[in-house]
């Protein structure tokens, strides 16, 4: 039942605030109450998780055998708690940007954003294949609003770009290799140990398994993955939830479910299946690492950035051992945490002093301190150094190479790291030591911005130091 | 009374039809097309509800026996397509009343709504015939009552349309005549079952293949298969918007019936498929339908058009469909044919809600049209949602099920087309989207555009909503179609 509650909620919540209209206060409180509503739904499925037991839950069956179905397990859980949390904070975010900037249509912007998480939710705790597509399109929809919110022609621009790729991937790759695992086993149900495998060749399972992987297009493997930098020209609190967190990890995390409950473990390794794309993803990873350094606009440096990181977690899906798994699942919560708090820093440059580029961004540190601390200790979490959150996924990541005997993966990750210090720490070090010593002309940023970064910035270090909750929880992936 | 139901089906509209021409007045002709159109769509219901608990049901007109007489045989498949028909008139007549007023000369009215029933009797007629000879009169009926609806057109291009659609469709009617008589001369009989029955004896002889590529030709033209559509664009994008949508929902799902029935019931699958290459051939034409069609429509300034050309693109699934010639197939063709109708149906009818309001269907008119007029875009959004084949609409499954079967068959090219039609849709589909939510209207013109009123879209969103409704409850649609595939294809009683 809560499970139901956990994606009727965002969308009850989505018609209230669109009727709420023309009244903030109201608006924002909804937004809030929702956010906080599920995130305790969620934790509360967390013991019985832990437990081993999934609950579910029955929707609709629109095509007899192919039910519309939720169940909590445990990858789900942990997406499902990062997202629902993060919509909390941002929402707290989102109050003090829109207002600072003074955004037009608030309430078309909270009912989408509504939306967009109910999808999520539902990508989280899909039971099956035809579900997970479902609120997989329903969440490109959803955010397509959003990404177009601005009304302009770059918006328009950039909203093709964004619905051409998602839906061509999605209809072009993911519906057939759904609908092919339909007619090869009957049943597109999530099982743990998988469900192809004995089905197929070799051959065709490899197939399916490329059809997947550049299907799910929302985790952004080259060369699919211009709709991310497309999708800046949303709001930031947008491109900081959505295309940070939720879009983008609904998208990794899809892969991870279709490699450890459809294909398996031990197919994937055993068939050769991910061979070729293995190097595909290492290529993205260095690859789009290589385009943020050039970025001058500071959210689409971000952008590529995020193109890489999704590529570490989609290479330890396909590397499909214990160790890489464990650093895959742990990676989508502690690069959401670390990623959000860049763009929640961005957002708020733009919003207090108006800078979108990197190279105005000089002297930046002395007006805006709080704000570029945030920034600098994100950064480091991304990088991966300790004592922040982000070193424990790319630690289990390197350990999953090795353990699959691909130490040249340990190379790739380390390298992607020297990157991620060359077009990321560059920022705070500007904003902070170069620049004339001016007079502070600009104030910080929102309370209520600081308040969220706050937020964020505290758990990338806390997850440093006790990770043991999400570490659990994956760990039950790999019995 | 329950036994004449099959009579009551043809007879109703027909009866109907004079009455309207009596009355003069546009409002009483319309109460009257509306009794009758819901009279028949009650009888299609009972029909329908019969077939499924009894199994088919034949009736013999005036109580002479067949083959001297003419014989009603309705099964599972001609009371799912009569289902559909009477079912899309009533909603459309709803949309009628108003809509005709503003774009129907007052004198002409009670004139159009008599016209409108013999088209309703023509159509229902062929869907219940079960007499070869019998369907082409009630072919002719239909084909002759629509030219004049198209040419109630407020636009004088309409007169063009329709005499162009009056030469096709007379071209096409002859083909039916001369192989429906090529199939009396071999067989001696007009009578469908006896027909299927007396075929394969002379099944090699020149004669009868003549006779069936005149049939699929003629049909073809009927149902504006590529490349045989050229009339239907024009037809679509000039007749009055609740013409556009009844023909758009009906007559050529109506002809698709007609290609299913002569195809699959009276030449039978060996012949029609293996014997004769045209499962090839319809499979070649509809992938091109799609393609090239949809590749049209995205080009088009006028909106109508656009989906008319939709339209053509939409018949090459149905066609792609039965030319798999298997259960799956037909499956999906089936359900197409029900689903595109609801499809086509709604996203007509939220059209001429814009015509009501704005004059006219162009492209630029329809800037920022979604905040002025947010239940008829919002209507429209749904249902081209519902044509690309978004989840949770009817259209997914229409495209699950065929792309379903074209893996069964093993044919992977019908894959590649049916997700590139899907593709393009996206493109014609989000143009209009992206006009609508995106730009802001001229400053120039009056912002005392509003809302349509509700009598225009109460019918629209009746139809929407079923789109979501058989995208998630699919027993109905789902349901009759499989087994409508099963009767056609000879696998059950």
């Amino acid at each position: 039942m809560s499970l139901i509650l956990v994606v009727l909620i965002p969308l009850v919540a989505a018609v209230l605030v669109a009727l709420a209209g023309t009244w903030p206060n109201f608006r924002e409180a909804i937004s809030l109450l929702a956010g906080t509503i599920i995130f305790f739904l969620v934790l509360s499925l967390l013991p019985s998780v832990l437990a081993g037991e999934s609950p579910s839950a029955w929707i609709a069956e629109p095509i007899p055998g192919l039910p519309i179905a939720l169940r909590a397990e445990p990858l789900g859980t942990l997406f499902g708690l990062t997202a629902s949390f993060l919509w909390v904070v941002t929402t707290v975010y989102s109050i003090g940007y829109l207002r600072r900037k003074g955004e037009s249509n608030q309430s078309r912007f909270y009912a989408f954003f509504a939306v967009a998480i109910a999808a999520t939710m539902g990508v989280a705790f899909a039971e099956n294949l035809f579900t997970l597509f479902l609120f997989y399109e329903l969440l490109t929809l959803s955010t397509y609003p959003l990404v177009t919110h601005a009304g302009t022609t770059e918006a328009r621009q950039g909203g093709r770009t964004y619905l051409a790729i998602l839906l061509a991937t999605s209809m072009g790759f993911f519906l057939v290799a759904i609908v092919w695992t339909w007619s090869l086993v009957g049943t597109v149900e999530f099982r743990l140990g998988g469900i192809l495998a004995g089905s197929a060749s070799p051959l065709v399972i490899g197939v399916l398994y490329a059809l997947f992987v550049f299907g799910i297009g929302k985790a952004a493997l080259m060369p699919f993955h211009r709709w991310l930098p497309a999708a800046m020209v949303a709001p930031t609190p947008v491109s900081a939830l959505l295309h940070a967190v939720a879009v983008v990890k609904a998208g990794v995390f899809a892969i991870l479910k279709v490699t450890i409950y459809v294909f398996g473990l031990d197919l994937v390794t055993t068939s050769w299946a991910s061979d070729g794309l293995l190097w595909v993803a290492a290529a993205t990873i260095v690859f789009a690492s290589l385009i943020a350094l050039h970025q001058d606009n500071l959210k689409r440096r971000l952008a590529y950035s995020t193109v890489s990181q999704l590529s570490c977690i989609v290479l330890g899906a396909l590397l499909a051992n214990a160790s890489s798994i464990i650093g895959a699942a742990t990676h989508i919560t502690m690069h959401a945490f670390g990623k959000i708090t860049l763009f929640f820093c961005a957002g708020a440059i733009l919003a207090a002093a108006g800078k979108t580029k990197v190279s105005e961004m000089d002297g930046l540190g002395r007006q805006m301190p709080l704000t570029m601390g945030a920034f600098l200790i994100a950064s480091i979490s991304i990088i991966g150094l300790p004592p922040f959150g982000g070193f424990w996924g790319k630690w289990y990541l390197a350990l999953g190479s090795l353990d699959g005997n691909y130490a040249v993966f340990v190379g790739v990750l380390m390298l992607s790291t020297l990157l991620n210090i060359a077009y990321l720490l560059p920022i705070p070090i500007r904003a902070f030591f170069a620049g004339d010593r001016g007079a502070v002309v600009i104030g910080e940023a929102p309370v209520a911005c600081l308040i969220a970064m706050a937020v964020t910035t505290t758990m990338c270090l806390l997850l440093f130091f006790y990770p043991a909750p999400i570490l659990q929880l994956a760990r039950l992936l790999v019995p | 009374m329950l036994s004449q139901l099959p009579a009551l089906q043809v007879t109703l509209p027909l009866i109907a039809a004079p009455l309207c021409l009596l009355v003069r007045s546009g409002r009483v002709a319309w109460g009257i097309a509306l009794f009758a159109s819901a009279a028949s769509f009650a009888v299609a219901v009972l029909l329908l509800s019969r077939v499924l608990d009894q199994g088919s049901l034949s009736y013999e007109f005036g109580g002479w026996a067949a083959p001297w007489g003419i014989e009603y045989r309705v099964d599972i498949v001609n009371a799912f397509v009569l289902f559909v028909v009477t079912a899309i008139t009533t909603v459309v007549l709803f949309f009628a009343n108003d809509s005709v007023r503003k774009e129907v000369d007052a004198s002409r009215q009670s004139l159009f709504y008599t016209v409108w029933l013999l088209c309703l009797t023509g159509l229902v007629g062929i869907v219940m015939t079960g007499d070869a000879f019998n369907l082409f009169v009630f072919l002719e009926i239909s084909s002759l009552s629509s030219y004049v609806l198209i040419a109630f057109g407020k636009d004088r291009r309409a007169l063009t349309a329709s005499y162009q659609y009056l030469v096709m469709g007379t071209i096409g009617a002859t083909f039916v005549l001369i192989g429906v008589g090529l199939l009396y001369m071999m067989t001696g009989t007009l009578n469908m079952a006896d027909l299927a029955d007396r075929l394969p004896a002379v099944m090699a002889t020149r004669t009868v293949r003549t006779a069936l590529a005149f049939l699929v030709v003629g049909i073809s033209l009927k149902l504006a298969l590529f490349p045989l559509h050229l009339w239907l664009p024009n037809a679509y994008a000039f007749a009055p918007s609740a013409v556009t949508a009844f023909l758009a929902a009906t007559a050529t799902k109506v002809a698709v019936y007609v290609l299913l029935r002569f195809l699959f019931t009276i030449f039978g699958v060996t012949f029609a498929f293996e014997a004769m290459p045209l499962g090839i051939i319809l499979a070649v034409l509809g992938a091109a339908a799609i393609l090239s069609t949809s590749a049209v429509a995205i080009f088009q300034d006028d909106i109508k058009r656009m989906l008319a050309y939709s339209s053509v693109a939409q018949i090459g699934y149905m066609v792609l469909g039965l030319s798999m010639a298997t259960v799956a197939g037909l499956t999906a063709s089936v359900l197409h044919l029900f689903n595109h109708a609801l499809m086509k149906g709604g996203l007509f009818l939220a059209l001429g809600c814009v015509a009501y309001q704005l004059g006219n269907v162009r492209l630029g008119a329809l800037a920022g049209a979604g905040y002025r007029m947010p239940w008829t875009m919002g209507a429209f959004l749904v249902g081209g949602l519902s044509l690309i084949g978004v989840p949770l609409t009817a259209g997914f499954l229409s495209k699950w099920y065929l792309v379903q079967a074209a893996l069964e068959r093993g044919w992977w090219p019908v894959l590649v087309v049916v997700i590139a039609g899907s593709l393009l849709a996206v493109v014609y589909v989000w143009r209009v989207v992206e006009m609508a939510y995106l730009r802001r209207p001229a400053e120039s013109d009056g912002s005392a555009v509003q809302e349509a009123p509700l009598s225009l879209l109460l019918p629209t969103w009746v139809l929407i909503v079923a789109n979501l409704y058989f995208g998630i409850h699919t027993r109905l649609s789902v349901g009759i179609a499989s087994k409508a595939a099963a009767v056609l294809i000879g696998q059950s009683p």
